[in-house]
């Protein structure tokens, strides 16, 4: 069957001219055809080239872009060849673009209203009375509460999932024949997103619109996308349907990319793809992919293969194809603190009724409004003990408090309440500045974001002797040898000494943060959604580093992170928070299995899978709270399973319902 | 595993980077050059001056530029030319040693404030804020009135005045960098204040106190030569371009020469000047744009 | 957004507060006294000395003379000058009348065409009008202002004899007498002002320009003009509130070079006058004045940027 192809592009290469004078190529010779009412995905990373294929779909390209050859055609007209005020009408119209930050996208001095009344007045042809009422039909279609109200808000007054949704119904009101979105979920929780989802997978059906859908989450894609088109390096290296791509891909770095991605179903640690994506502009001979891949040869070094058709209907670019299914599959177990050699049953950390609080009181608030109530501690009524040797996982979402009380442990926040004890006996003191070198030397932290945690200034080498020399007194020769061989510990060689961060990639940036945190020789490892900012293909990596420095050194890890399937992948242990208070604790196993508790069950449920046939569950709204309430369960406002007036006005018991799995909860244990 | 080994640029010093991207803009190439050239003139005149610029002749007094006196006379029956090219050593010896103490009492204030943080900080800040409000020239003028016109007075006045403004610059700075992570991570750590203030504050802010020292030196020479001009900052006979416009103003008329000479010199030093500051900040990577709030 | 109003307007208030102590306090620190720093001059004798200090009721402590002092600038009194006899506020009202009318002249002039400059130049970035405009306007910054006008007057009123180069009307003389005098010092400010405000929004223009809410109302099909007029502008502008402030701050009280260069009678000039003569309770209130405008200035422009912010005016009442 074929379809007439609505959005056609055909050898398309685009790149810009670097300062040197090198002509660098975003995209090379990418040929894309999806016909009224397909959804394909386009699956890539940092470099892949996906952002700028799909603008360039409506024509668009960034200052400083050229096309160097190709065309790029929507239902017959192209675009490359129109002039201004004619690609005017169909972009907002007839193609429309989702984008992927909508708080910034939106103009932050116009209300919600006007820009979209501005919409409907370029695209639709209905007289300007009939505007406002369109503009509610609109946001109503899009599932925003209270849709009158919105219309005079301005966008930063919104949630990012709101925000989201306005930039849906403003694509929407052109009547749009085809949409194109740019990582529309990016940043959005859990929950958020799987709602988002599911309405755009709606919109599609029902509209018969053609759709291509830009990300690096596979499991967005799954929900959405009929064909799936993987993008590396500049080009299309596999397109197929969903199920195919998905589940059976045929090529290297699709298999590698779908191996490394941990599941929920998972009990080991997913498999690691070695390296990381090529940058645009590195000098690439033969097949992109081939310093990375497992089942490289000389030919696939040297010629660059071409994108050829397989039986089954997909299109793959490698010589390898065939071979795939000798790619490695299994993979580690993570080590368990059952498996480690020293195993006690010591406290390494006692967490004890800890309240910490951002918000500081209003002085001049308070004098002029006597009687505002002071705000809700962002984190209450924390205690939890963590044995020697263990990982374990905070989950939540954003708001949750997990990064909080991670900067509590270190030091960097006093707590308003309660204390945090080291080893059963020793307390903490809040501040850092007060604690003990020992102590001090014992935690050590790991930040998200690589390209933040290093001081720009400094080279590895200086990186590393900062804590060398605190807690050792190292120099010269020895500190010399002992940050080699903490860069090797992190699989990194020793020339990476004299480099600044702005010459490493994310992955290499990341390793060096451990490589520091490591060279204290610590105790406890504080990681804070250290594979958050990664790469997808590099993030399976660091937590394999992770794993092996734990199986060396027996380290304690409190492990941070939004991504359940992460967190259960290397945690022993896992804590549910919701609104800075918890909600259930126990083995990851445990936790992952019902009983839940009510918050538990809907972010798993919400979790989405790289797997087409599975559906996430949505059981709760996506009300995204601010602060929390000032007593009874935190969850009392969304909980589809809420009892009745004593949520909202008693904390609720924690029960244990099976040894060492706690659920706090008013529900009897039975009935959860 | 294999070890990662994709290519690296090469370090090399950054200060030499810098460099050379400065003088591959035009703007950069022509401001240093400006700014190179005052400097060795400021050096070398005393010795190339075709006549002492103090020596007085009434017979020469507002004579036209003629192959001798190039420049012409002044109203004292001074060599204009010579007095030209000396006319820029007071100028920057004032400020080419106000200028480094200004950025450093400033920045090392600023800093601090930015360390601070909380109620104090925000005190001081008023009493910073409520100094800015007052004329600078009047700030100045009543000081250099008090204790006269000489070196060792304009240069701490002039320091002093101008590392106010620098107090905010630093301090704004410092607020970016603590906000970091990397910083928190070497709080984290547990190294003392100092330290991290050493290794970590600094290096960071330096850019931003280097642009802005560039910028402190025009705005400071273009005061010095206003005060010259006003009668408060060099005193007669010493040549200064300031003084010189102002004294050979009342001629206008029938005498420009006195005029243009120290006209042109002073406005390319500035010039040179600005434009190498600006040349700096793009080499540096610096956007001194002032951010719209969105 | 009250509470904000409020918070800034007792900042406002605390600054001016401020100010006062650290005039008076500056002044006192000073060797000596008023009367000595006057008569110093003159070497005058003991009795001429007394004189003055009863005149000027120097003898009591500095907290009263203080209080008193501030108290009076409150209501407009600003007490004598140092020869006992002359108001200042009769002298520094005329002054004051005067630095308005040039600083309204230079700013109808210099404000909406450096708005102009600045939005052309950051449409049109690296093109003719940019080059041109942004080469003129590092001249009209970097070259200091006696030295431009001093050519100014040398082309246009030597030269060309189109305007007079020199400022002769007295001090107290209604504004219309001004004119056409006034003419060369208010271009001579406006180029200056242009300069600066011209650069800042230009920056700002550009940044607005490659911000994402303008490639996204581009990609929905806004055309160009209403795009720049609905969406980026309203943005960029948003900066240039506090710089026209500052700027009608300088006008008020640092043009002190074009005065004296024009022989404008405005407050400029009399500060100079003043310091030279060492009148310091003129000095005094002059400096009090000049940095109370300031203040308030600043204070109009954050409340008016609060109020055009949408950012800043609904901070509080998000639901």
């Amino acid at each position: 069957m074929s379809k007439h192809p609505f959005i056609s592009v055909k050898s398309l290469s685009v790149g810009y001219d670097s300062r040197s004078g090198k002509t660098i190529q975003v995209l090379r010779n990418v040929s894309l055809e999806i016909s009224r009412g397909e959804s394909i995905g386009l699956v890539g990373e940092s470099g892949s080239g996906k952002s700028t294929l799909a603008l360039a779909a409506m024509g668009y390209f960034k200052r400083g872009l050229r096309v160097l050859q190709g065309s790029a055609h929507f239902d017959g007209i192209d675009m490359l060849a129109l002039e201004r005020d004619e690609l005017q009408k169909i972009r907002g119209g007839r193609l429309a673009l989702i984008p992927q930050n909508s708080g910034q996208s939106l103009t932050p001095t116009m209300r919600i209203g006007q820009q979209l009344t501005e919409a409907l007045r370029l695209h639709s042809d209905m007289a300007s009375a009939q505007f406002s009422d369109r503009v509610v039909e609109l946001l109503t279609q899009v599932r925003l509460p209270d849709p009158a109200a919105l219309v005079s808000r301005y966008p930063h007054e919104l949630s990012g999932g709101q925000q989201q949704r306005v930039a849906i119904a403003m694509a929407l009101a052109g009547e749009p024949d085809a949409l194109l979105l740019d990582e529309p979920t990016t940043g959005l929780d859990v929950t958020t997103q799987a709602h988002i989802l599911e309405l755009l997978r709606d919109l599609a059906r029902e509209r018969n619109m053609a759709m291509l859908y830009v990300s690096h989450d596979l499991g967005a894609i799954s929900r959405v996308c009929d064909r799936v088109a993987v993008m590396y390096a500049g080009e299309i290296v596999l397109t197929g349907s969903a199920r195919q791509v998905l589940l059976t891909p045929c090529h290297p770095y699709a298999h590698g990319l779908l191996t490394s991605i941990p599941r929920l179903n998972q009990t080991s640690l997913p498999v690691a793809l070695d390296g990381r994506p090529p940058m645009p502009g590195e000098a690439i001979s033969g097949c992109a992919f081939a310093e990375r891949c497992p089942l490289a040869d000389d030919k696939c070094r040297s010629k660059s293969p071409d994108l050829l058709p397989v039986t089954t209907g997909e299109t793959v670019r490698c010589f390898k194809r065939d071979m795939i299914a000798e790619m490695p599959v299994s993979s580690r177990k993570p080590s368990r603190k059952d498996d480690l050699d020293n195993r006690t049953s010591d406290s390494a950390l006692g967490l004890e009724h800890l309240a910490i609080s951002y918000t500081k009181k209003d002085w001049l608030a308070s004098l002029l409004f006597p009687g505002t109530p002071v705000p809700p501690a962002t984190v209450d009524g924390i205690s939890i003990t963590i044995e020697k040797g263990e990982t374990l996982g905070l989950v939540g979402e954003s708001g949750s408090g997990k990064s909080t009380i991670l900067k509590a442990i270190a030091g960097l926040i006093s707590p308003k309440e309660g204390q945090i004890k080291l080893h059963d006996d020793k307390v903490l003191k809040p501040r850092v500045e007060d604690r003990t070198a020992v102590s001090l030397r014992q935690i050590q932290m790991i930040f998200q974001n690589p390209d933040d945690s290093l001081n720009p200034r400094h080279t590895v080498a200086q990186i590393l002797a900062q804590p060398l020399r605190l807690y050792f007194g190292l120099h010269g020769e020895i500190l010399r040898e002992a940050s080699v061989s903490l860069l090797e510990s992190v699989r990194l060689g020793a020339h990476y000494l004299d480099r600044l961060p702005s010459q490493l990639s994310g992955g290499e940036k990341q390793r060096v943060a451990i490589a520091r945190a490591f060279a204290a020789e610590p105790e406890i490892v504080l990681c804070d959604e250290v594979t958050s900012a990664l790469d997808v293909s590099v993030q399976a990596a660091v937590l394999d580093l992770l794993d092996e420095l734990k199986t060396r050194q027996g380290t304690t890890y409190i492990f941070v992170s939004h991504d359940l399937a992460v967190v259960k992948a290397i945690s022993d242990r896992v804590a549910v928070l919701y609104q800075g208070r918890l909600c259930e604790i126990g083995p990851a196993d445990a936790v992952y299995k019902a009983p839940f508790h009510p918050y538990t069950e809907v972010l798993l449920g919400a979790v989405l899978q790289p797997d087409p046939d599975v559906a996430p569950t949505l059981s709760a709204d996506d009300v995204v709270e601010f602060f929390p309430p000032a007593c009874g369960c935190p969850f009392q406002r969304r909980c589809p399973r809420k009892l009745g007036r004593i949520c909202d006005s008693e904390t609720p018991p924690s029960r244990e319902i099976a040894p060492g799995h706690y659920i706090n909860c008013h529900i009897p244990a039975r009935d959860l | 595993m294999a070890v990662i080994t994709h290519d690296s640029t090469a370090s090399g010093s950054r200060a030499i980077g810098v460099f050379k991207d400065l003088v591959s803009r035009p703007s950069g190439a022509i401001g240093l050059f400006l700014v190179i050239f005052h400097i060795v003139l400021a050096l070398v005149s005393p010795f190339i001056a075709p006549f002492d610029y103090k020596l007085q002749n009434s017979a020469l007094m507002l004579s036209q530029p003629d192959a001798v006196h190039w420049l012409g006379a002044d109203h004292l029956g001074r060599d204009v030319f010579s007095r030209t090219l000396m006319g820029g050593r007071e100028a920057l010896l004032v400020t080419g040693v106000a200028t480094p103490l200004a950025v450093i009492w400033g920045g090392f204030v600023g800093i601090l404030f930015g360390l601070v943080g909380g109620r104090l900080d925000e005190v001081l800040m008023r009493v910073v804020d409520a100094f800015l409000s007052l004329p600078w020239i009047l700030k100045m003028l009543v000081l250099i009135v008090t204790f006269g016109t000489g070196v060792e007075v304009l240069i701490p006045t002039l320091a002093f005045f101008y590392g106010i403004p620098v107090i905010r610059i630093a301090r704004a700075a410092t607020h970016d960098v603590i906000a970091r992570d990397f910083v928190w991570a070497a709080k984290a750590r547990g190294h003392g204040r100092i330290s991290i203030i050493w290794r970590e504050l600094l290096p960071n802010v330096l850019d931003t106190l280097m642009v802005e020292g560039a910028m402190r030196w025009s705005w400071m020479l273009l005061a010095f030569s206003s005060l010259s001009f006003l009668g408060f900052g060099v005193s007669p006979p010493t040549p200064d371009w300031g003084l010189m416009i102002s004294d050979a103003r009342g001629f206008m008329s029938f005498a420009p020469w006195g005029v243009i000479g120290p006209v042109i010199a002073l406005s390319s030093l500035i010039i040179g000047i600005n434009l190498t500051a600006d040349a700096l900040a793009k080499a540096l990577g610096i956007d001194r744009a002032q951010k719209a709030p969105m | 957004m009250l509470l904000m109003l409020i918070r800034r307007l007792l900042l406002g208030l605390v600054t001016v507060c401020l100010v006062s102590l650290i005039i008076f306090a500056g002044v006192e620190i000073l060797p000596g006294d008023a009367c000595t720093q006057f008569l110093g001059e003159y070497q005058a004798d003991d009795e001429l000395l007394a004189q003055c200090q009863k005149d000027l009721d120097l003898n009591r402590p500095a907290f009263d003379r203080f209080s008193e002092w501030a108290g009076g600038a409150v209501t407009g009194e600003l007490g004598l000058a140092v020869d006992g006899k002359t108001k200042i506020s009769t002298i520094v009202g005329d002054r004051l009348q005067n630095s308005l009318l040039l600083a309204l002249c230079a700013m109808s002039i210099g404000v909406p065409l450096a708005l102009l400059l600045g939005v052309i130049t950051g449409l049109w970035r690296d093109r003719m009008p940019d080059l041109i405009a942004s080469t003129l306007a590092i001249f009209a910054m970097t070259i200091p202002e006696f030295v431009s006008a001093t050519l100014l007057i040398l082309v246009f009123s030597i030269w060309l004899g189109w305007l007079p180069g020199i400022v002769l009307t007295s001090a107290s003389a209604p504004a219309a007498e001004f004119f056409p005098e006034i003419l060369l010092p208010v271009i001579v400010l406006s180029m200056v002002m242009c300069a600066h405000i011209m650069r800042m929004v230009r920056s700002s223009v550009i940044e607005v320009m490659a911000s994402d809410y303008v490639q996204m109302a581009t990609l929905k099909g806004v055309p160009y003009w209403p795009m720049v007029f609905r969406h980026a502008l309203p943005n960029a502008l948003l900066p240039a509130i506090n710089v026209v402030a500052l700027t009608i701050a300088w006008l008020l009280g640092g043009v002190v070079v074009i005065e004296v260069v024009f022989n404008y009678p405005g407050l400029g000039r009399l500060m100079i006058d003043s310091i030279s003569d060492r009148d310091l309770p003129v000095v005094q209130s002059i400096a009090l004045i000049v940095a109370s405008i300031y203040v308030c200035v600043n204070l109009a422009a954050d409340l008016l940027t609060m109020l055009a912010n949408p950012k800043l005016r609904t901070m509080y009442t998000r639901k």
